[in-house]
C-alpha cells in the first residue's frame, strides 16, 4: 500500500464493486478490490444489449462497452485489484481473510469493508433436469457471449423476466431457434419492449405453464410442458411435447450473503428483491460498522441501479475513513440519490423502490 | 380485460394496445410524408430516443418512466432514434400510392441486403406478404443496430414490424 492507513477493502469487481472502489479511490483512500474470478467486470462482459436509463446511467450504451469503461478507469486510477482471490473469511476487526490463487492465504485489516458479492441464479427441478442441455439462463449467456459457444440449436427458455426475454434474444442473435418462452405466472414478466422483440421473431410466450419434465437419452431431446391452475398444478391433458435440445432456467437470483452472514450482518427476508439479504441504511451502511452491501447483495435489481448503490457506499466510506469533507459528501450523495430514485420509478420500479424503502427504514442506525 | 393484456400474454401490443397508448399513427401520418412509429407503452426508466432526436422533437421529461411523447410538426423522419432506443421500438413508415416503406432496427445476421426479396412480418413475427430490401445503414454510430429500409404492399403498413429472420443459414 502507498500509505499505512488502513485500506478499504471491496469484495467483488462486478459493477457495484468497480464503482464502489473507484469512488473510494478518486476521493484518495487506500482501497483494495478483490474478485475470485480471472477477469473483473462481474456479469457486465456478458451482457451485449444496449442498456435503459438516462444519458447519466450510460443509456443506449451496451453492458460490455459499460464494463470496458469502468475497468479502463479503475485501472487509470491505480486501484490494487487482486483477481482469483477468494475472501474465505471476515473476522472481528474487520481481518479478511483472502486466499489467492487457490495457493497461497493471507489476511488484511481493513478500515471499511464493501460487500459487493452479487447473486446467485435459482435452479428448478423436475425430472430430467439432470440431463446435459438443462442449465440456467445466466450459463447460456456466458456460453454464448463470453465464450461463444451455442449450447443448442433449439432451446426452450423457461421464465419470463427481463433475464429470460433477453436471453432469449441473444440466443437467436447466437444463431439458434428459441422455441418458446413460458412462464408461470399468469402475466409476462420483462419488459414490454423485450417480450415484443423476441415475439416478432416469431416466438410463442405461454403464460399459467410450466414444464414438466425434460426427456433425452444421453441430453436433452424434448422437453413436457402443461398448463397450470392457480395453485400451480399442472392440469392433465394440458401436455405438449416440444423438440428442443437445451433448456434455459430464468427463475430468479438469490442474493449471494454469505460473507455478509460471516461479518455478522443482521439479514432481512424481502422475496420480491430475491429472498434473505443484509439489512442496510440508505447510505448502503449494513448493521455491522464500516461494513457497506451494495449491488444484488442488498437485493436484486440492474447493473444500472447497482453502480448508484456502489457509487453511495464508495462516497460515504470515502467521508468516514477521512478522506473526504461533509459538504462534498453530502452533495455527491444527492447527485447519486436522484440518479438511484429515477431508475425506480414506472410500474417496475415502484415494487423496488417500496421494498428497498421497508429495506431502509428497518435498517437506519438504532 | 387489461388495457395491456396482449402485450403482458402474448408478448407483443395489439393494434387496440397501441392505439389506446397513442402509439398508433394515422393512415393520414403514414401517407403524409411518413411517421415514427413508436411501440413503448410501458413506464420503463429510459430516455435515449429524447437525447437522440436533433430536432428536439421526441419528449420523455421527468420523470424518465413517462411515455415518449412525439411532436410531428418538429420531426424531420432523420431515424436517428431507431437505432438509439434499447427496447428497438422505433420504425419509421410511410405509404405512396400503393406501396408502404418501413425502417426498422436489425440486430441479427445475417444482415439483409439491398435488392435482396423479404418475408414481411407482424408483431407476432407472422409472415403477411413479401417486401423488398431497399437498402441497409449500419453507421458507427448505430453502435451495432442495423437500420434496414424495406418496401411492402401498402394495405399492410399498420401491421408489418420487420423481416422474418433467417436462422437457417447464420
Amino acid at each position: 500500500m502507498d500509505t499505512d492507513k488502513k485500506p478499504a477493502i471491496v469484495i467483488g469487481a462486478g459493477p457495484a464493486g468497480l464503482c464502489a472502489a473507484i469512488e473510494l479511490k478518486k476521493a484518495g483512500a487506500p482501497v483494495i478490490l478483490m474478485d475470485e474470478n480471472s477477469k473483473p467486470g462481474g456479469q457486465l462482459f456478458k451482457q451485449i444489449h444496449k442498456f435503459f436509463g438516462s444519458r447519466e446511467h450510460k443509456a443506449g450504451v451496451r453492458g460490455f462497452e459499460i464494463g470496458k469503461e469502468l475497468l479502463a478507469e479503475s485501472l487509470s486510477l491505480g486501484i490494487d485489484v487482486r483477481l482469483k482471490t477468494e475472501v474465505v473469511g471476515i473476522e472481528k476487526g474487520l481481518k479478511v481473510w483472502a486466499v489467492e490463487d487457490r495457493s497461497r492465504s493471507y489476511t488484511v485489516d481493513a478500515a471499511t469493508l464493501i460487500l459487493a458479492t452479487g447473486a446467485t441464479e435459482n435452479a428448478l427441478s423436475f425430472p430430467g433436469w439432470t440431463l446435459p442441455g438443462v442449465m440456467t439462463a445466466g450459463c447460456a449467456q456466458t456460453l454464448i457471449n463470453v465464450h461463444r459457444v451455442l449450447p443448442g440449436k433449439k432451446v426452450l427458455m423457461i421464465g419470463s423476466g427481463n433475464v429470460g426475454v433477453i436471453v432469449a434474444y441473444q440466443l437467436m442473435q447466437a444463431g439458434a431457434e428459441v422455441v418458446a418462452v413460458i412462464e408461470a405466472l399468469p402475466r409476462l414478466g420483462g419488459y414490454g419492449v423485450h417480450t415484443a422483440k423476441v415475439r416478432r421473431a416469431g416466438v410463442p410466450f405461454r403464460c399459467s405453464t410450466t414444464i414438466v419434465r425434460a426427456e433425452g437419452k444421453e441430453s436433452v431431446e424434448r422437453a413436457i410442458i402443461a398448463k397450470i391452475d392457480a395453485g400451480f398444478k399442472p392440469i392433465p391433458g394440458t401436455e405438449e411435447v416440444l423438440e428442443v435440445d437445451a433448456i434455459c432456467l430464468a427463475v430468479g437470483l438469490t442474493p449471494s450473503i454469505e460473507l455478509s452472514c460471516l461479518a455478522g450482518c443482521e439479514q432481512i427476508y424481502v422475496p420480491e428483491l430475491g429472498g434473505n439479504m443484509p439489512l442496510h441504511d440508505q447510505y448502503m451502511r449494513s448493521s455491522v460498522e464500516s461494513v457497506y452491501t451494495v449491488g444484488d447483495i442488498a437485493g436484486v435489481e440492474e447493473a444500472s441501479t447497482a453502480m448508484e448503490e456502489g457509487r453511495l457506499a464508495g462516497i460515504h466510506a470515502a467521508w468516514s475513513m477521512g478522506c473526504m469533507d461533509e459538504a462534498t459528501m453530502k452533495r455527491k450523495t444527492e447527485e447519486t440519490m436522484g440518479r438511484l430514485l429515477s431508475l425506480r420509478q414506472g410500474v417496475f420500479g415502484q415494487k423496488r423502490f417500496a421494498a428497498k424503502k421497508r429495506i431502509v427504514e428497518q435498517g437506519a442506525p438504532r | 380485460m387489461n388495457a395491456d393484456e396482449s402485450l403482458k400474454t402474448t408478448g407483443a401490443p395489439s393494434l387496440d394496445e397501441l392505439r389506446s397508448a397513442g402509439m398508433l399513427p394515422s393512415v393520414a401520418d403514414f401517407g403524409n410524408k411518413g411517421c415514427v412509429c413508436i411501440e413503448c407503452i410501458e413506464e420503463i426508466p429510459c430516455d435515449p430516443c429524447e437525447t437522440s432526436c436533433p430536432q428536439g422533437a421526441l419528449m420523455v421529461g421527468t420523470p424518465i418512466t413517462n411515455l415518449p411523447v412525439i411532436d410531428r410538426g418538429k420531426c424531420t423522419l432523420c431515424g436517428l432514434c431507431i437505432p438509439a432506443c434499447p427496447g428497438l421500438a422505433i420504425t419509421i413508415k410511410s405509404i405512396q400510392g400503393d406501396k408502404a416503406k418501413i425502417r426498422f432496427p436489425w440486430e441479427y445476421l445475417p444482415l439483409p441486403v439491398a435488392g435482396q426479396e423479404a418475408e414481411m412480418v407482424d408483431r407476432s413475427g407472422q409472415v403477411l406478404c413479401t417486401g423488398r430490401i431497399l437498402a441497409v445503414g449500419n453507421p458507427s454510430r448505430n453502435n451495432r443496430t442495423a437500420v434496414v429500409t424495406a418496401e411492402f404492399p401498402g394495405e399492410f403498413v399498420e401491421e408489418v414490424i420487420s423481416i422474418r429472420r433467417d436462422h437457417g443459414r447464420i
